[in-house]
């Protein structure tokens, strides 16, 4: 049970979503966007979130599509897990979503409320930093366009009220070599002590990573000393190793040296898997 | 666009019947189907997306019902443990003997209900992807695997 009252609202476009969240704001209240809710209702029941009204997207079209168009993914921000891996549309995004949680939860966790929502891991992040995504805001002045890598930085940049509609993804990077590993302290369903997601592009690797700071990240640095030349998996990994350290989360899920050891050897091995595909 | 502020009277389609009940926007499907139904066989355990004992099905996938509103289930069709008149999986159960103390017991069944329908092909992968959203405390898991094995691959 949520131990305090809020309203609901399943509007049917996204204007009428912004508007209304326009409004109850204006009312000095709190309203929220509502994706699969699993976040929203877990952290009410236990008193850790309160609003006054949630406002249902599962209502609105274009959050609810998930489709090829003229050699672009689109998928909107209400999509499922589940309905992302059942698609096979995005295999690195697909078998991302298919670790996170479990099956059942997976039917209601939407890739908006994974990206949006506050708890750090983000995992679908990773694939959509490497292959360029492009996130559809919806706010004041209707829709914009932007770069996932340029609108996230530690959160999702979003200004008040401005909903995460959909994101598109070209259709040329659904193929390329991929490597996904995660990595949890002992059951498969948790936490990541460690994910990484990987693609070769043109000879060159893209990488990012969730459970090792704060936050999701790719890192320009990182992927540059793994595409660096003249240089053996080892060097390019201590050189990893040594710019990462002092950043790496130290937790209840694992110390920093525990997930330090884990990057190191989950780097071997993504590397081994990317040198051997052209 | 649907608003509920309040208490009000909504029509959820329950086990293949439109049932009307009273809800507030902060009940959650689990506490509706158990207080306001008296469809019990959806189990609190963590109530928090975890155990999986209140899994009940929406629309043919495995949900956890702690973790949904009632409100948003206006216009999706839900069966609970009730709604299953001797389907395979509920006779595999007692012929494998899937159970020790019960409790998690409708929740496991309603997901191998569910990935029978879905996927009746399923493989050991799919099929253990699919158990591994519900914990069971007696440990049952083997003889749970058993039964919906033996429905999947007779
Ligand atoms: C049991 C469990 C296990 C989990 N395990 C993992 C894991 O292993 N890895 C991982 O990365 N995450 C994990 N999570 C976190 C989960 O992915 C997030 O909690 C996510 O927010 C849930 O998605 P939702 O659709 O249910 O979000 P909701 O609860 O609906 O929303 C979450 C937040 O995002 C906002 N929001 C949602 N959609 C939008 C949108 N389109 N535009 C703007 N704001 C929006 C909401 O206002 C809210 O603040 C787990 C969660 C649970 C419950």
């Amino acid at each position: 049970m949520i131990p305090f009252k809020f309203e609901y609202y399943k509007p049917d476009t996204l204007k009428e979503a912004f508007d209304l969240y326009d409004y109850i704001k204006g009312q000095g209240k709190t309203p929220l966007y509502y994706g699969g809710g699993s976040e929203i209702i877990t952290m009410s029941r236990a008193n850790n979130l309160h609003m006054d009204a949630v406002i249902d997207l599962k209502g609105i079209p274009e959050c609810c599509r998930i489709e090829m168009l003229d050699n672009k993914l689109i998928i909107g921000s209400a999509v499922t897990l589940s309905q992302i891996s059942e698609s096979g549309l995005f295999p690195l995004l697909g078998q991302t979503a298919a670790r996170i949680a479990d099956h059942t939860v997976q039917c209601r966790l939407t890739i908006g409320g994974n990206i949006c929502g506050t708890i750090i891991y983000k995992e679908t992040l990773l694939p959509l930093m490497i292959c360029e995504s492009r996130a559809v805001i919806y706010g004041k002045n209707g829709k914009r366009e932007v770069q996932i890598n340029q609108i996230f930085d530690k959160k999702l940049r979003l200004m008040p009220g401005e909903i995460l509609s959909e994101i598109i993804t070209d259709s040329n990077y659904l193929s390329f070599p991929y490597v996904h590993v995660k990595k949890t302290k002992s059951d498969k369903i948790a936490y990541p002590l460690l994910t990484v997601a990987a693609i070769k592009k043109d000879n060159n690797i893209k990488i990012a990573f969730s459970g090792l700071e704060n936050h999701p990240f790719r890192s320009r640095e990182i992927e540059s000393f793994i595409n660096g030349e003249n240089m053996s998996d080892d060097d390019k990994i201590n050189r990893i190793i040594g710019f990462q350290q002092s950043k790496v989360l130290d937790d209840a899920e694992g110390s920093s040296c525990y997930r330090t050891f884990v990057l190191k050897n989950t780097l071997e091995n993504t590397l081994k898997m990317l040198e051997k595909v052209k | 666009m649907i608003k509920i502020s309040d208490t009000s009277i909504i029509e959820l389609d329950v086990n293949g019947e439109k049932r009307k009940v009273v809800a507030e926007p902060s009940d959650t499907l689990l506490y509706t189907l158990r207080t306001e139904l008296n469809l019990t066989g959806a189990k609190p355990g963590c109530e928090n997306g975890d155990c999986g004992a209140c899994t009940v099905i929406v629309d043919g996938w495995s949900v956890k019902s702690c973790i949904v509103l009632t409100v948003e289930m206006i216009g999706h069709k839900i069966t609970t443990i009730e709604g299953l008149k001797n389907a395979p999986i509920q006779k595999a159960f007692v012929e494998k003997w899937g159970f020790q103390c019960g409790f998690c017991t409708s929740g496991f069944i309603m997901v191998c209900h569910a990935l029978a329908e879905q996927h009746p092909e399923a493989d050991e992968y799919v099929t253990e992807e699919w158990l591994q959203s519900n914990l069971c405390r007696c440990t049952s898991y083997q003889e749970i695997k058993e039964a919906v094995t033996s429905i999947l691959h007779p």
